[in-house]
């Protein structure tokens, strides 16, 4: 079987979880051929573990994203399984080029089995499907939810000069408001809810995540209540859906659309006043408290760590 | 410019692409392998294409033109149609087809045949369903009508003769240009849902539907290359543990340490 698996990158770097995508495809078998949009991480690319080829695809199309652009390029070079990651920009490239290759694209999965068995989580997380592709198909993976690949490889590398019509310009780049980490970049998240009884109270949580590198994230009730907390905060139905390993809910009653987006969490902490909050049901360890108690003894426990 | 963008604009089909899906609230139980749809409690439109709706009626209100809601699905969907229109839709297309186990290949074609037989230029959906969470319709209509793709867009405008957007990007926000034939996928956007009132709901209840099938539309659809083995409950987490009390966050900061060992 032969796989592609399509890079991803974080500005002039190979994102980290193109990795993990070599990590799953190694578990399927077969040839891997990497492609990297731009030339992007070629280098770094060709050292992945697994890896027997790298195709660097340079050209002018790819100094903005443009999904249409992209995959004209880069449908020609799939063959087989093609992976990519289930981030936005990732989804939406690997719909064109299965589309440009006339094969169905599954989304998301969280687990690759035998004879690519994909399951998949749906309808909000309430359900889990499983299912099998006939032929050749196009399939997205959850950041976190596969092993990486080590280094140490030595793929062969090959650049192919290519052109394709760009019809999205860019006119204006904006710059994130605040530096802080992405909830969907985290292995670590602490949120707050309107629990938190105003805006200005989200810099406890930002202190208490400086302390364990955390991205801090919140509920759809904080960001639709308070124009101070940006909806690329937002997880859960509407937001992002997150994968991290520790997920710290702080003033967050859990209504059914936040735990939409954070249920697959590895670990959840839940920390409401109330005792009955639908938090706590999903929560491996719940404390019931005030945040104005609870957060400075966390943030001085994690510190002594 | 001036008189003849005007004349171009007013000749503008916009198509909203709709995708009706169990509302957040309602449990969802299997039975037989499937998500048994017969026990939803509630069905409503998906979040985010409600976000397109309302941007396809802002553009529609700037630039001029018709709007036309497109969904396929089984024969339910149509009141979503009909909430379209109590809210400013010109007309509707319902190509019913049941697509529970249809391949994204396989409804993109539908969609794709539907958005020409409306004659659209400018296709606006949401950026993912919340039944499936894929996210694949947009691009792939996008694709197979030739349309330029903007995703992850929470607004956009007229703009001289072409359209400017705001997407999410990796390091932030861009601002981008297009030109029709294009497609919008909606993230959530920082805008208010217009709500439907009595006048608009009489006037969409006297309005006809347009319902074909796949085949009406020229579609092929083939055979899905995706088989769904099953729908499952997620599997049931065993209860967490509970404490009371600030002094209890050392317990909790110490077993996350050494039982759940993620910190």
């Amino acid at each position: 079987m032969n796989i592609t698996i399509i890079a991803e990158t974080n500005g002039n770097q190979l994102h980290s979880v193109t990795s993990q995508l070599a990590g799953a495809a190694s578990s399927l078998g077969g040839t891997t051929t990497l492609l990297c949009p731009g030339g992007v991480g070629e280098s770094e690319a060709s050292e992945i573990s697994g890896v027997s080829k790298v195709i660097s695809l340079k050209g002018d199309c790819f100094s903005s994203f443009d999904s249409g652009a992209w995959s004209a390029v880069m449908a020609p070079h799939c063959d087989g399984v093609v992976i990519a990651s289930s981030s936005p920009t990732g989804r939406e490239l690997a719909s064109q080029i299965a589309s440009k290759m006339g094969v169905p694209v599954v989304q998301d999965l969280t687990e690759i089995g035998q004879d690519l068995k994909m399951t998949r989580s749906v309808y909000s997380g309430k359900a889990i499907e499983t299912s099998t592709a006939s032929g050749s198909c196009v399939i997205t993976l959850r950041q976190n939810a596969f092993e990486s690949a080590g280094s140490g490889g030595n793929a062969e590398l090959i650049t192919v000069d290519s052109t394709s019509e760009v019809s999205v310009a860019v006119k204006e780049a904006m710059a994130k408001a605040s530096e802080r980490l992405d909830v969907s970049e985290a292995d670590i998240i602490i949120s707050g809810g309107r629990g938190m009884g105003d805006p200005a109270n989200f810099s406890h949580l930002n202190e208490v995540a400086d302390v364990i590198g955390a991205a801090v994230g919140a509920s759809r009730a904080a960001v639709d209540s308070w124009d101070e907390i940006p909806h690329n905060m937002q997880v859960g139905q509407t937001g992002k859906t997150v994968n991290p390993s520790l997920y710290i809910a702080v003033g967050i009653s859990g209504a059914i659309q936040h735990l939409a987006g954070m249920r697959s969490s590895k670990y959840i902490v839940a920390i409401n006043k109330d005792p009955d909050a639908p938090i706590f049901g999903v929560a491996d360890y719940g404390i019931v408290a005030t945040w104005e108690e609870a957060l400075p003894s966390l943030k001085e426990e994690l510190a002594k760590l | 410019m001036g008189i003849y963008s005007r004349v171009d604009r007013d000749n503008m089909t916009i198509a909203v692409l709709l995708k009706q899906v169990p509302d957040t609230t309602s449990k969802i139980a299997v039975s037989d392998g499937r998500v048994d749809q017969d026990s939803v409690s509630k069905w409503s439109t998906s979040p985010y294409d409600e976000y397109a709706l309302e941007y396809a009626l802002q553009l529609k209100e700037s630039g001029g033109g018709d709007l036309v809601a497109i969904t396929c699905g089984p024969s339910r969907s149509s009141k979503m149609l009909t909430d379209a229109a109590a809210v400013g839709a010109d007309s509707m297309l319902h190509v019913e087809a049941d697509t529970s186990e249809m391949d994204s290949r396989q409804i993109q074609s539908i969609l794709a045949a539907a958005v020409k037989h409306c004659g659209a230029d400018v296709i606006l959906c949401g950026k993912q369903a919340a039944d499936t969470n894929s996210g694949s319709t947009g691009p792939g209509v996008a694709n197979l009508i030739g349309a330029a793709c903007v995703g992850m867009v929470s607004e956009v405008n007229v703009d001289g003769d072409g359209f400017s957007a705001l997407r999410a990007s990796p390091s932030g926000n861009e601002r981008v240009m297009v030109s029709k034939p294009c497609l919008f996928a909606f993230d959530k956007a920082a805008t208010e849902l217009r709500r439907p009132n009595v006048k608009g709901i009489m006037m969409a209840k006297k309005k006809v539907i347009e319902t074909v099938s796949p085949g009406d539309l020229g579609v092929d659809i083939g055979e899905s290359g995706v088989k769904i083995h099953a729908h499952d409950l997620p599997p049931e987490k065993p209860p967490g543990q509970k404490f009371e009390g600030a002094e209890s966050v050392s317990i909790v900061v110490s077993k996350l340490r050494e039982e759940a060992n993620v910190i």
